[in-house]
């Protein structure tokens, strides 16, 4: 099946699923590069979507603009029924209470301990819970991630796979319902790179998250995407099951799975 | 009419500069107030630059001293020696190198943290945390900044006066008592005023450009270095520029 030709709009959306994420005829340049031209995409709920693609097509720009973290230059990013372009900045933080953000390089704030970084979010949202309820909150994060004896270590004291860990129990830590994954495996040996991908869908399964997960590493891909979206010259190139891309005959597709 | 791009390139950031001042006070003046970390900021800040500032202080305050007595010998006014040496540190040598110290060791850390949290996607990671980094880094730093170089200044003339006591006393012997008092009677509300005055702008300008610097750094470790290294740079010529301009102000105002 060669997707490519396929419209955007013809993606089916099951009856029940509702989109938690929307992005419309989005448009994002820097100087003269235009990175994002009229891209389109969904995400339902609790679907996985991974964005496939080159180094340098605007990938993480993409989810930069989901979370507001960048400004799209057109078009509409419509996240949980909101569009973020019309939210304030005290909206836009309750907004980011419900959508968490794993980071390529981990984002660990390295002058602090790693439960001073799980707490961070937890104090920054105003989130109000006894001494005892966070440490609880931060205890059951840290067990998600298989890592709970690190909670007293500092990030510089921790392996490239456990920072990883770590980064994504803060990211669970709010209880997200759509979770961004910004290359979860880069730099990770190949074993380490599996571990992160089934705690990706561990998480999935356990707390029903929606996720778009940024990645060019096919293991990860393969073992993570309920769909694939490939961003081509800045555009929705085609989306489908990772069975259907395989199987795809255009050469561009071919590409990424040969 | 075409500038030359060195004078384009210096007006350029001198207006982002301008631009970044203005932000830190239109963010700090509005809620919600980072009280905690300023505090936090305000203790890393003036423990972490103690030490330094008060040897360097103490030192500068025997050398001084020592090397006026020959001077002053030779004009028979020996017995002014604590009067000279107290204007002098008081004045300007105090203020000027204490935040010249500053700026080597403060604003670099600044400008070199905040490089680093910004290359490693750390000030990202606070903004979607639902933090205002701006208003959690920066004028967090540059508020704690402000405040604690007048304190070292202090303590640093403090400090460099017992320098000075123990240089008059290398060649001589004068009471504490009477170095003191002659130190403080020949001190004038103009002296202390001024000198105090700057202190808060020179740390205002090392807190400013160290942040600046780190905010605006460039992808990777270079960019940091950079972001460390021109932070003092600049730094230090800006505590010359307000200093001069400081004196001027004085002088106009009969301060002087």
């Amino acid at each position: 099946m060669n997707t490519a030709t396929l419209p955007i709009s013809t993606i089916d959306h099951p009856e029940e699923a509702r989109p938690v994420i929307t992005i419309e005829h989005v448009y994002k340049s820097f100087g003269t590069n235009t990175v994002l031209k009229d891209f389109c995409m969904t995400v339902e709920k609790g679907e996985n979507v991974v964005v496939l693609g080159r180094s340098g097509v605007g990938k993480s720009v993409l989810i930069k603009c989901i979370i507001g973290l960048m400004k799209a230059d057109e078009g509409s990013v419509i996240l949980l029924d909101k569009d973020i372009n019309g939210l304030d900045h005290e909206e836009m933080d309750k907004m980011r209470a419900r959508v968490g953000f794993l980071f390529q390089s981990n984002a660990l704030y390295d002058s602090m301990t790693v439960r001073k970084n799980l707490e961070f979010p937890l104090r920054r949202h105003w989130i109000e819970t006894t001494r005892e309820e966070m440490d609880a909150m931060v205890l059951e994060a840290l067990e998600n991630v298989g890592l709970a004896h690190t909670v007293d270590m500092m990030p510089e004291e921790l392996s490239g796979g456990m920072k990883k860990r770590i980064a994504l129990a803060r990211t669970l830590i709010l209880k997200p319902e759509i979770i961004l994954y910004d290359e979860p495996t880069t730099g990770l040996d190949p074993v380490t790179g599996k571990e992160i991908s089934m705690l990706i869908m561990d998480v999935q399964a356990k707390y029903h998250t929606s996720s778009i997960i940024i990645s060019h590493d096919m293991h990860c891909v393969k073992r993570t995407a309920g769909r694939i979206v490939l961003l081509m010259d800045g555009r929705n190139y085609c989306t489908g099951t990772y069975e259907e891309l395989s199987r795809s005959d255009d050469p561009v597709v071919k590409q990424f799975f040969e | 009419m075409v500038f030359p791009a060195k004078i384009r390139q210096f007006l350029g950031v001198t207006g982002q500069l301008s631009r970044f001042a203005g932000r830190f006070f239109k963010e700090g003046s509005k809620p919600r107030y980072e009280v905690a970390e300023l505090f936090r900021q305000c203790y890393l800040i003036g423990n972490r630059s103690l030490p330094l500032v008060g040897l360097t202080g103490f030192i500068m305050g025997l050398v001084l001293t020592m090397q006026l007595r020959p001077s002053l010998v030779d004009y028979g006014v020996e017995s002014q020696l604590p009067a000279m040496v107290g204007i002098a540190i008081v004045r300007e040598i105090g203020p000027v190198i204490t935040a010249l110290i500053f700026a080597g060791k403060i604003g670099s850390s600044i400008g070199a943290e905040l490089g680093s949290m910004k290359v490693t996607e750390q000030i990202d990671a606070m903004e979607v945390s639902g933090t205002n980094p701006f208003k959690y880094l920066v004028v967090t730093r540059v508020a704690a900044a402000t405040l604690m170089l007048p304190v070292l200044v202090v303590l640093s003339d403090g400090i460099s006066l017992m320098g000075a006591y123990l240089g008059v006393n290398i060649r001589g012997v004068t009471s504490f008592t009477l170095f003191y008092r002659q130190v403080i009677d020949n001190l004038s509300f103009g002296d202390i005023l001024p000198a105090f005055v700057k202190t808060f702008l020179f740390g205002l300008a090392v807190g400013i450009i160290g942040c600046y610097k780190g905010y605006n750094s460039s992808k990777g470790t270079e960019g940091v270095g950079r972001a460390a290294n021109s932070s003092v740079v600049l730094s230090s010529i800006v505590i010359f520029i307000i200093d001069l301009i400081v004196v001027q102000v004085t002088d106009l105002i009969g301060l002087n």
